[in-house]
């Protein structure tokens, strides 16, 4: 068992606060005609991924983090909001975005999808910089396989996807990534198709280039092991929008938001199991008040009741949370049964 | 008496360019009522040993040893009694079966069918029984109108283990029943088969890469890598306290949220998986195993006894037992 220690202490020492915002969503909308309705896939997302910053967006299947994750590369214009790279608004404008892709990079996933079946390793890394001209072609391709632990990269040039184990695919797709030197990865379910016993390698890997290169990321995810493994904070999506946010250690060990602990509750081996039921979540009909409340365990329980507001749970609409690192909370209750009136700084 | 018992199973694949020994020599038995889980590498041959359960593999594998159905040789069955035994008394739902519904047949038709083409009901009662069996996995009677695009994959995954109970089987086997599904529709389906597991006494077998699942649902795991079986014991011990050092690797994939040995230390196994035309001499886990031995490249390793009810197949556990 390998284990990637080092970066632990040099990450957990770095206050959030104090990293400046390089990859931000303000107030981001996102809406797909569908059967004559609106979805509203992202409705309302105020997001911020510091320097060297690794944020992980947790929630459950179709809340919007994909639709998310392409709208902060680019891929999908905005209803309405914006997303902002380094201080400036995205330019949607085909050569901004070019110049734009060499900052920001994706990583999907799964890597057998991504790679083109009949390109070598070689010719999938050195597609980036080709298609951006860079000059040294072969030694920016050996630099980015041997960074993505594929050693030494030669040995790899010429193999061609089937010939290699998943997670060493996997690797590939992250050293194409890497190729273009960027400053942020965006890696949606990076090792959800991967052998368990791999998926600690690609997770180390991603801490280990925080560490060499100062890399960025924002990982989306269904699974908050990955988040307390990797994640200085996480960000939790309900139906197109962060319900809570904040440090991974303050949100995993105390959440606050009934949907969080719901998510939370049902890892193997917690006591208290609450399994939400209900049909997923349809974004072409949020409901009023909460968008939780229809499922929420603590308003169906009466614990809204007994803190005073159930009635505003199913009115009241809540506020969009803000970016900034410390943890939010968007939830009448859980902000009624706090000391500390949090709400009043959101 | 054990429902399930097999006897030094071997699974060989014949290929064009030789031979893939999927399973090499595995012995495990299921009580009645009982839960086993098979965790494992992937290609490390759990799927193909599902299969030949009920002798469903391909024309060109080959199977060795003995799989005895309550006592009855599955391997030595003539064609007629097998077909009872597949629609009667086992079944399975397979790895990304709900990928396969056919997409233009409601799903009552598709639950029905196995119904009606064994004449165990007729379309009256078919359609009853089907309610009934949606009810069971949670799902309202209406939703037998629906489409397969129309749900969601954890409701497409509840309808295949609908199809699998419709005859009534004793024993259910899993193959991944919840991997690709979220936290919490992997949730929902899990409660739903140990359900089925407490409360109707159906026997289980499931398949799974990620041993918390298995340890919350089965009492018993079994871990395989390369073809064998290389741990077996009590879910929560193999989980907590692994005795090999693979399945040890399996249970730290999966950190505990909260602990702070794992926070921002993510925990992998080196190497590449084996590739079973080429495997490694000696005990097949040796090349990426992080307590090696000299002597692991050429050891021919067994299941030596780990314990109450375990044992794991590592030099490790061989020595421990032998000093007193
Ligand atoms: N192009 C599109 N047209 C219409 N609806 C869309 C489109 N893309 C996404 N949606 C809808 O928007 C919602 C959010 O989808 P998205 O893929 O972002 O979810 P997700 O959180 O990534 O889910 P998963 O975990 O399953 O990947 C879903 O309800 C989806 O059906
Ligand atoms: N039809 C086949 N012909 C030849 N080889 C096969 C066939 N099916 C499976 N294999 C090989 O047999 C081995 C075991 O495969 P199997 O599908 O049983 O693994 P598994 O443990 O279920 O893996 P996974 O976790 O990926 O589902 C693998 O090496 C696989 O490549
Ligand atoms: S606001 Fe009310 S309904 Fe929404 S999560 Fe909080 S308690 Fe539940
Ligand atoms: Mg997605
Ligand atoms: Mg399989």
């Amino acid at each position: 068992m390998t284990e990637t220690q080092p970066a632990a202490d040099t990450a957990a020492a770095t206050a959030p606060a104090t990293r400046r915002a390089l990859l931000e969503a303000r107030d981001l909308r996102v809406e797909f005609p569908s059967r004559g309705r609106r979805a509203r896939a992202v409705d309302g997302v105020n997001l911020a991924v510091g320097e060297g910053e690794i944020v992980a967006l947790v929630g459950e299947s179709g809340c919007g983090k994909t639709t998310l994750a392409r709208t902060l590369l680019g891929l999908e214009r905005p209803t309405s909001g914006e997303v902002r790279y380094d201080g400036a608004v995205l330019d949607h404008g085909s050569k901004a975005l070019k110049a734009y892709r060499r900052e920001v990079q994706l990583v999907l996933q799964d890597p057998t999808g991504s790679l083109n079946p009949r390109h070598t390793v070689y010719e999938a890394v050195a597609e980036g910089p080709r298609i951006h001209g860079l000059a040294g072609e072969r030694e920016i391709v050996a630099e980015a396989l041997a960074r993505a632990g594929l050693r030494p990269p030669e040995r790899f040039f010429l193999r061609y996807p089937h010939e290699l184990s998943g997670g060493q695919r996997q690797r590939v797709v992250i050293a194409g990534a890497l190729a273009l030197n960027p400053k942020v990865l965006i890696a949606d379910e990076p090792v959800a198709s991967l052998d368990a016993s791999v998926r600690g390698e690609i997770l180390a890997l991603m801490l280990k280039l925080r560490q060499d290169l100062g890399l960025s990321a924002l990982v989306v995810t269904h699974d908050l092991g990955l988040a307390w493994n990797i994640a200085d904070r996480v960000a939790v999506m309900y139906l197109g929008r962060i319900v809570e946010s904040g440090p991974v250690e303050q949100v995993l060990t105390a959440p606050r938001h009934p949907y969080t602990q719901a998510l939370m509750s049902v890892l193997p081996e917690s006591p208290e199991r609450v399994v939400l039921t209900g049909e997923p979540p349809d974004p072409t009909r949020i409901p009023g008040g909460c968008r939780f409340h229809a499922r929420c365990q603590v308003l169906a329980s009466g614990r809204a009741a007994e803190a005073g507001v159930d009635a505003r749970c199913r009115s009241e609409l809540l506020d969009v949370l803000p970016a900034t690192p410390e943890a939010h909370v968007a939830c009448h209750w859980a902000r009624a049964v706090e000391p500390a009136p949090e709400g009043a700084g959101a | 008496m054990s429902l399930l018992e097999l006897d030094d199973v071997s699974i060989t694949y014949r290929i064009a360019s030789g031979d893939v020994p999927a399973v090499r020599g595995v012995s495990l038995s299921l009580d009645a009522g009982a839960a086993l889980g098979v965790a494992g590498e992937s290609g490390s041959g759990k799927s193909t040993l599902a299969m030949a359960l009920l002798r469903l593999l391909p024309r060109d594998a080959r199977v060795g040893g003995r799989i005895l159905l309550d006592g009855e040789d599955v391997l030595a069955m003539k064609w007629g009694r097998l077909r009872a035994v597949r629609w009667a008394e086992a079944s399975i739902v397979f790895q990304g079966a709900q990928h396969g519904l056919n997409p233009v047949r409601r799903i009552g038709e598709q639950i029905a069918e196995p119904l009606l083409v064994h004449d165990l009901a007729k379309p009256d009662g078919a359609r009853k029984r089907v309610a009934e069996l949606l009810e069971q996995v949670g799902l309202p009677a209406w939703r037998a109108r629906s489409y397969p695009h129309e749900l969601s994959g954890g409701q497409r995954q509840r309808v295949m283990i609908a199809m699998a109970l419709a005859c009534s089987p004793r024993l259910i086997v899993a193959d991944e029943p919840t991997t690709a599904l979220d936290v919490m529709v992997q949730a929902q389906v899990l409660a739903l088969i140990k359900d089925l597991v407490a409360e109707r006494g159906i026997s289980l077998i499931m398949i799974s890469h990620d041993l918390s699942v298995l340890a919350d649902v089965c009492d018993r795991l079994a871990v395989m890598y390369a073809g064998r079986v290389v741990e077996h014991g009590p879910s929560h011990e193999v989980f907590r306290d692994a005795r090999h050092p693979y399945s040890s690797a399996l249970a730290a994939a999966f950190p505990t949220v909260g602990d702070p040995v794992s926070r921002m230390a993510p925990k992998g196994l080196g190497g590449d998986p084996p590739d079973p035309m080429a495997l490694p001499t000696g005990c097949s886990f040796h090349p990426r195993c992080p307590v090696a031995l000299d002597e692991c490249s050429s050891l021919d390793v067994e299941l030596w006894p780990a314990g109450e009810r375990r044992a794991a197949a590592c030099v490790h556990v061989r020595a421990k037992e032998e000093t007193p």
